[in-house]
């Protein structure tokens, strides 16, 4: 699928469908933390930090059911937005700023053991997730989590953080 | 957690950068950071410039979040706090100002992770409701806590110390003296899970926010691990088996160790059952003192050698305070759950700096004991090994001084204060075996 742009917006660059651009992607693979946004039940953004992982299609982020009112946002409302903004949260070189519009979707059919298989793109931002995981007898809810899988639709970009210029905007038609 | 809207814009001054992010016209949020100014007195934040398309609408509803973490190369991330504030849009060029109309945020240096977590529990529950689940551990996990195995060592310092005086009479029987371990256990067990159950119950475990891998109860029941029905089947196959393993050992080694278990259940029972509920009438200390002092050593003693001795019951003393001590400083983070369901343990009862005096008192009382009983007779001069394990004692009153209304900051402390009891008795029974073996 083409890429389109949005209406106030530069022209669109070249994407390739369902993948985020490499400048975008790279952003993801370093923050520790990203800023997820969904629709609360009165159509009012919310915004919560947390742990972006990227696999090269999905985006993903992981919610133990102890804090579980931004899941039911979004089996509510699917569309949300990433936005990675914070240098030191985000330690890219150059430093640069983006937010990632999508699709979201709840995985919850194995709280228990199904988030697991994140792991290894969790571990390679928190090594001392498996010294957790070690102890999760101690703080079992901790790690009764849901998945939150986004598929991306839009990525906005802005270079060396730049939001008083005007973004790249990526359209991801047929995302996912 | 709620915050004012003017907290929350003071708070805000504090961070490097603002997201302002909105519902876009084809309903998905859009966010986008930028430098801002703050006016706490106004409630008042003005976020940009932002360049013209990236900025929200005029009155549109925004959320402008601030947010902080510290990485840690190798390890992950700390010092995680945000803010989140609602307001309408007010545009001006490309600058965004928002008045604050309502506010949230967490800060862990205020809001410890584990009791942050804590609060959550109620909404985990309604979201396994929802999605038709239940929480997930193995069974050996959920016995291990529900039965809060570590603190059998309770159980086992006195008996070991029983045995020990035994073998220093050269009446040592280590067959009954495991059987009595055994049933000195399956005692201990019951009395966890009882107090689990009647804590669960009287609402005083849900009520408690900061529990520590300590205090606060095993919270099988809070989290949904296992149900009351088998923690009750857990406490009455408990008991049934110590009063099993009593009466078989009455039988084999003396009737006279019947009174023995009967005090030990009593004790037991009267702890957390209603209407007794000794622990909530500030009485839970001298109840644990006995329990796990003179009545537990003597039962070690007693499957042994057959008769009963005062020099047991004088060389428990020591281990029956600090074991009551372990009761009286796992209180303290408790205070809080406990006060709010009326179960009125001395830290409930007491101001700080009484709790912590009366802390000192004890420990020094405990020790003063071994030298004391040397002097008289009452103890071998090799029990004084006994007096190395006083710098934890130290270590735990200057920690509940320091800490006393940090949860978190106690739970090293707890673990020295449980390793006080653990190490003196272990000396205590240490210094008997050296006794018997220079004899």
């Amino acid at each position: 699928m083409s890429t389109t742009s949005s209406a106030g917006y530069g022209e669109p660059m070249p994407a390739q469908p369902g993948v985020l651009p490499p400048e975008v992607a790279a952003l993801l693979d370093v923050a520790l933390v990203g800023e997820l946004t969904v629709v609360d039940h009165d159509g009012r953004p919310i915004t919560y930090p947390l742990i972006p992982l990227y696999d090269g299609r999905h985006v993903f982020m992981t919610s133990a059911v102890l804090f579980s009112r931004k899941l039911r946002h979004i089996k509510a409302n699917p569309k949300v937005s990433v936005a990675l903004t914070d240098p030191v949260g985000v330690p890219a070189e150059p430093f640069a700023r983006a937010t990632i519009q999508g699709d979201a979707r709840v995985v919850d059919d194995d709280l228990h053991a199904g988030w697991e298989a994140l792991l290894p793109l969790w571990r390679a931002k928190e090594p001392a997730i498996d010294a957790f995981l070690k102890k999760r007898f101690g703080i079992p809810l901790f790690f009764e989590r849901s998945i939150i899988e986004i598929t991306p639709r839009r990525a906005l970009y802005w270079a060396e953080g730049r939001t008083d210029e005007t973004p790249v905007v990526y359209e991801l038609v047929g995302a996912g | 957690m709620a915050l004012a809207p003017a907290e929350a814009v003071a708070r805000a001054r504090t961070y490097r950068h603002a997201i302002v992010s909105w519902v876009d016209d084809d309903g998905y949020p859009m966010s986008v950071a930028g430098s801002f100014t703050a006016e706490p007195d106004r409630a008042l934040v003005e976020i940009g410039p932002f360049e013209e398309a990236s900025t929200p609408p005029p009155g549109r509803e925004l959320c402008v979040t601030f947010s902080h973490i510290r990485p840690q190369p190798g390890v992950g991330y700390d010092e995680r706090r945000y803010v989140n504030l609602w307001g309408s849009a007010e545009v001006d060029g490309g600058r965004v100002r928002v008045t604050a109309t309502r506010a949230t945020g967490w800060d862990e240096s205020e809001l410890p992770f584990m009791e942050y977590a804590e609060r959550g529990v109620p909404k985990a529950h309604e979201y396994f409701d929802a999605v038709g689940g239940r929480p997930r551990l193995s069974a050996w996990w959920k016995l291990f806590l529900a039965t809060r195995l570590p603190f059998l060592t309770a159980t086992i310092v006195p008996i070991a110390l029983g045995g020990a005086i035994a073998g220093a009479h050269d009446r040592f029987d280590f067959g009954w003296w495991l059987l009595a371990l055994l049933a000195g256990c399956a005692v201990h067990i019951g009395l966890n899970v009882a107090n689990d159950l009647f804590d669960d119950l009287s609402g005083a475990d849900a009520a408690n926010t900061t529990p520590t891998p300590f205090s606060g109860g095993s919270r099988v029941l809070q989290y949904g691990l296992v149900s009351r029905s088998q923690m009750l089947a857990l406490c009455v196959g408990a008991y049934g088996v110590a009063i099993a393993l009593g009466f078989v050992l009455a039988a084999a080694r003396g009737w006279g160790l019947l009174w023995i278990g009967a005090a030990g259940l009593v004790l037991s029972f009267v702890y957390s059952m209603p209407p007794f509920n000794l622990v909530a009438r500030g009485l839970g200390e001298p109840v644990t003192a006995a329990g796990f002092g003179p009545v537990m050593a003597l039962g070690g003693y007693f499957v042994c050698a057959q008769q009963f001795s005062w020099e047991v019951v004088y060389a428990s003393l020591p281990i029956a305070i600090l074991i009551a001590l372990v009761l009286y400083v796992n209180e303290i983070p408790d205070r809080r759950g406990d006060a709010a369901v009326g179960k009125r343990t001395l830290p409930v009862r007491w101001p700080a700096g009484r709790v912590v005096a009366a802390y000192a008192v004890a420990v020094v009382a405990a020790f003063a004991l071994v030298p004391i009983g040397v002097a008289t007779g009452i103890l071998s001069a090799w029990t004084l090994i006994t007096l190395l394990a006083a710098p934890l004692g130290l270590r735990t009153f200057r920690g509940i001084r320091d800490h006393y209304d940090e949860p978190y900051a106690l739970m090293p402390i707890i673990q020295a204060n449980i390793g006080l009891h653990l190490v003196a008795g272990l000396l205590l029974v240490t210094g008997y075996l050296l006794a018997n073996s220079f004899a």
